[in-house]
């Protein structure tokens, strides 16, 4: 019911927001343009006053559109949430508009999501990484990184040229022996997580 | 005596600092600070341009913690990752595995027996009262009252051997399996918990009377860190931190979950919002902690402590999977793909000793998520610093910090 209500009346703010199947509260599709107003006609008009989540959904490699901005509101007064969902247009340098002018605590959300899947936040007014260090070059929750991580620099150049090390993958030999999210049965298959090294991707020396 | 210490309140330094700055050219300080200091709470490094003893910005470093708790979660069945849930937020960890497992079992669509309900929630209340107790020890020796670390360090001790007589772990408990517990309560275990529980309200006292008009505590945090109500839901503060600012938000009681309709108890609100509220709100929650285990266990029902009709979900009894192959096959598929969840989305959050924690789950089908977010309760609570420090005195970020009662497991996942 609720949730019927709310769909007609952010499509008064842009006629394209869609219900998203949802299993639990009231999830809307909207379109990435009018993200912020629709975020704002929820905040001003329907009490939804408190962000209590933003991230991100990285839909694959082969995915179009790749990634998925997701945001979770929630009704301080009437203790209800709401999940809004805008898909970013370009697969290659995902964009989303930032929220931090309606919610503050926004800032280290939008920041978590642009280090760990790579959206970048317009408007932001400091999108810097925030759990990996500033120089780290990937974004590891994207779904082409692998699991045991990948062969780099150590954050601090000093440290590096003394001990001459950089960051290596995991070793994952005998790790995690399980199934995969997949729509074919046949990579069902419960398997050993060891993307270090196979017949395909021999062990490095030393 | 919260009168008495105004003169020394922020505004007050903050003016005569302003006026100092008009008069004298003064050079800012750059201070780093962390990330061992022993207030905070886990590795949290703060960057601190100061003017003398004025912050003026505060910038904090977070992921010295950070493990990569969502990239391990897309790896692994759902009951594989209960035990890092665990080290979330490492001070109680049953919180933690028994929220985490009802957003699972909200996306499977399964409800899980009575009396699991009842031992999550005496489990869960038992986590928070322990949480706190550290809480405050540490938030009490960061602003120079030791003693009262070495009790609530003590009593927390007593929960512990609780802990480990129920899970068999002390810390890493990884109660919680994906539609039920892993076992029952040992026998005569409630009896220990009500004994702990008539011997803990008396020293709570006797804490509560160490504290709350003491003249040192006192004026190291009335009016220190004062949060607003609009800062508090704009930054998204939840938990104690939110209700000391007067918000009456307690997920516990607006959007009950494992049977938390069923007791009564109090929310308690602050008023001010300042470091000494966020003091008074952890202490009458432990008491209204010791409410809903005592109510817990008088109703505690009989019956089974998990949803035996789960079959695609939760593993069969061990003696069943050596002597039948129905079972056999079933703990096999369960144990390799992981327990069978719908396609789906769902976020749930549960009240965990330091605020909403939150798991959006976006599930394609299977026993492995697709994607999924942890809200930790922490980071968002720390999100407010570098708002709130700046106009403060360095001398406060201890009392700050310690009243937040954060912790970094959680804050960098």
């Amino acid at each position: 019911m609720i949730a019927q209500d709310l769909l007609a009346a952010l499509q008064g703010v842009n006629s394209e927001v869609a219900e998203r199947e949802s299993a639990d509260w009231p999830s809307f599709n909207c379109p990435i343009d009018s993200l912020v107003d629709v975020l704002r006609a929820l905040r001003d008009n329907h009490g939804y006053d408190m962000l209590v989540d933003a991230t991100g959904i990285d839909n694959g490699v082969e995915a179009s559109p790749r990634f998925t901005a997701v945001y979770h509101l929630q009704s301080t007064a009437n203790h209800v949430y709401v999940r809004v969902a805008a898909d970013c247009a370009d697969s290659e340098n995902p964009v989303a508009p930032s929220v931090v002018d309606l919610w503050a605590g926004a800032d280290w959300h939008e920041r978590e999501c642009y280090d760990l899947m790579g959206i970048k936040y317009e408007n932001h007014p400091d999108l810097r990484r925030i759990l990996m260090w500033d120089e780290y070059p990937y974004h590891p929750l994207r779904k082409d990184f692998p699991l045991a991580g990948h062969e780099g620099q150590l954050w601090d150049g000093e440290i590096a040229e003394v001990t001459g090390t950089g960051t290596i993958p995991a070793p994952m030999a005998g790790g995690p022996f399980v199934s995969s999210c997949s729509n074919f049965e046949a990579d069902k298959e419960p398997r050993a997580k060891d993307e270090s090294w196979n017949e395909k991707n021999e062990k490095p020396n030393g | 005596m919260a009168t008495e210490s105004k003169e020394y309140a922020m505004p007050d330094a903050g003016a005569r600092a302003a006026q100092a700055s008009e008069e004298f050219e003064t050079e800012k300080l750059e201070l780093s600070m962390g990330p061992s200091h022993p207030s905070t709470h886990g590795v949290l490094r703060l960057n601190l341009e100061l003017d003398g003893e004025i912050i003026q910005k505060c910038d904090p470093v977070l992921g010295y913690l950070h493990r990569g708790d969502e990239k391990i979660a897309e790896n692994m069945t759902y009951n594989q990752f209960v035990p890092y849930t665990d080290r979330l937020d490492y001070l109680a960890p049953l919180a933690n595995n028994a929220i985490y497992a009802i957003a699972v079992e909200k996306l499977a669509g399964i409800e899980v027996p009575e009396r699991c309900q009842s031992i999550r929630v005496i489990t869960s209340e038992m986590a928070r009262i322990s949480s706190h107790l550290l809480g405050l020890g540490a938030y009490t020796m960061d602003v120079g009252a030791l003693t009262v670390f070495m009790i609530t360090f003590t009593e927390r001790e007593h929960l512990y051997t609780l802990f480990e007589e129920l899970t068999g772990a002390r810390f890493t408990t990884s109660y919680s399996r994906i539609g039920g517990v892993t076992r029952d309560m040992p026998e005569g275990w409630t009896d220990k918990v009500l004994e702990f529980c008539t011997k803990f309200l008396p020293l709570l006292d006797d804490v509560e009377s160490l504290l709350s008009r003491n003249r040192v505590f006192v004026d190291r945090t009335a009016d220190i860190g004062v949060i607003s109500k609009e800062d508090a839901i704009a930054y998204g503060l939840t938990g104690p931190n939110a209700r000391a600012s007067g918000i009456d938000v307690d997920l516990r009681r607006d959007n009950p979950y494992s049977g938390y309709e069923k007791y009564d108890f109090e929310v308690v609100l602050g008023e001010n919002g300042d470091c000494y509220d966020r003091y008074t709100v952890r202490m009458e929650e432990m008491r209204q902690s010791v409410r809903i285990i005592r109510q817990a266990i008088a109703q505690l029902p009989e019956g089974p402590y998990r949803a035996e009709d789960a079959k695609k979900i939760i593993l069969p009894h061990k003696d069943k999977t050596l002597t039948s192959m129905e079972e056999l096959i079933q703990n096999f598929m369960i144990t390799t793909e992981g327990p069978q969840i719908p396609a789906g989305e769902v976020y749930f959050e549960g009240e965990a000793p330091k605020g909403a924690l939150g798991f959006f789950i976006h599930s394609k089908g299977g026993g492995v998520p697709y994607r999924m977010k942890i809200r930790g309760p922490s980071f968002c609570n720390l999100s407010i610093l570098p708002k709130l420090c700046v106009g403060g005195m360095v001398s406060d970020i201890p009392a700050i910090l310690g009243s937040f009662d954060f912790v970094m497991g959680e804050c960098d996942r």
